[in-house]
């Protein structure tokens, strides 16, 4: 009970704090689930952010979802992923009842001005934490130009661009395993 | 009102299962759904795109709880935070579904050689994902949606520079305190100037 508690708060508060979507949430997952509650490893954490690219729907549920399995099964999962909705569903639902309001109230826009200008910091953040792990090299570099440029301008949806690079990850492992082989025999 | 509600449940249903990627990937068919069925028009959609950067939580749970509310407006209030609350849902039970089913088999599945390869090889891709967000989030505040005008805004560039700097100096600043700071920045700077 205190663990499904705790899962479910730790998600509400991811989701009451992502503003500016998808991206924006990673560092503020990052800095809950693996730095202050260490639920996660940083290299699970990379797994799953793979995983997550690689399956329908938003990546905070994704992790909501998969990471409350891990603490406390199915209603661990059930907890995790209605914590991380329910903010935005009470927000919503408050600021559609009252949208003409919401949209003239001079405080509230200069407030959200505000973060849509800062939020950027927290995604170079979350790409700087996240590009420390990785290898560099010319093969890891052409990925990330690759990622760059798909997803910048919009070319073609990101999911094909994840099962090519994932076929070719699985390529490049049967390929080195034939050349162990051989250099074995 | 029930048949509206169970098809709209489906609508997002299918909307939660075959946008990959999130954000704003999933826009396009949010949009297509949306204006086949006649939920909302148009302006509507783009004006709420621009009110769900600014409520928290991912694009597509905003928008599914806005159509909920929205569609069903002329009834009590009441049935209008359950309906959004039903279309949400089918919104997010394909991810729990998938997730939870890979999460109930993940020794095998990340185990396995070729999934562990595969994912191996995404991550260098996934930092790309990020900066183009990172670029794409900062270039929207400090020059405006990028298919309209121009439209430089050097008060969001200000703040941009003081969190940066912050984040820099206070290395332990939580996400969660950059956000209420830029927030707060945002009150001030477009107050006072």
């Amino acid at each position: 009970m205190k663990k499904l508690l705790d899962v479910f708060w730790t998600f509400f508060k991811i989701g009451l704090f992502t503003f500016g979507g998808g991206y924006v949430m990673i560092g503020v997952i990052h800095d809950e689930v693996v730095f202050k509650k260490k639920w996660l490893e940083e290299e699970e954490m990379l797994e799953l952010l793979a995983v997550s690219e690689s399956t329908p729907g938003p990546f905070s549920i994704n992790v909501a979802t998969y990471v409350g399995y891990k603490r406390a099964r199915f209603w661990g999962s059930f907890f995790a992923t209605l914590g991380v909705v329910l903010p935005s569903i009470l927000v919503v639902t408050i600021i559609s009842l009252f949208l003409e309001a919401f949209k003239s109230n001079l405080y509230i826009n200069r407030f959200l001005k505000g973060i849509s200008a800062g939020v950027g910091v927290l995604v170079f953040l979350a790409f700087f934490r996240i590009a420390k792990k990785i290898k560099i090299n010319i093969f890891n570099g052409l990925l990330f130009v690759l990622g760059v440029v798909v997803s910048f301008f919009n070319l073609i949806s990101v999911i094909y661009v994840l099962i090519g690079v994932a076929f070719i990850g699985i390529l490049v492992g049967i390929l080195k395993e034939k050349r162990r082989k051989l250099d074995d025999s | 009102m029930i048949v509206k509600l169970i098809k709209l449940f489906f609508t997002f249903f299918k909307i939660g299962l075959f946008t990959f990627g999130g954000g704003y990937a999933m826009i396009p068919m949010i949009q297509q759904e949306l204006l086949k069925g006649s939920y909302l028009t148009q302006a509507e959609i783009i004006e709420f795109i621009g009110i769900s950067e600014a409520t928290p939580g991912p694009f597509a749970v905003n928008i599914a709880t806005f159509t909920g509310v929205h569609v069903f407006s002329e009834y009590p209030l009441i049935v209008q935070i359950l309906t959004g609350f039903t279309i949400t849902l089918g919104l997010i039970l394909p991810s729990f579904i998938i997730i939870l089913l890979i999460a109930m088999f993940s020794s095998k599945i990340f185990e396995n050689k070729y999934v562990h390869n595969a994912l191996k090889t995404i991550p260098p891709l996934l930092v790309g994902f990020i900066f183009a967000a990172f670029l794409h989030i900062s270039l929207t505040a400090i020059l405006g949606h990028y298919n309209q005008e121009i439209n430089f805004d050097y008060k969001a560039l200000i703040i941009f520079a003081v969190v940066f700097l912050v984040a820099h100096i206070y290395k332990k600043a939580s996400p969660i305190f950059l956000i209420i700071l830029s927030g707060l920045l945002g009150l001030f700077i477009y107050g006072v100037f």
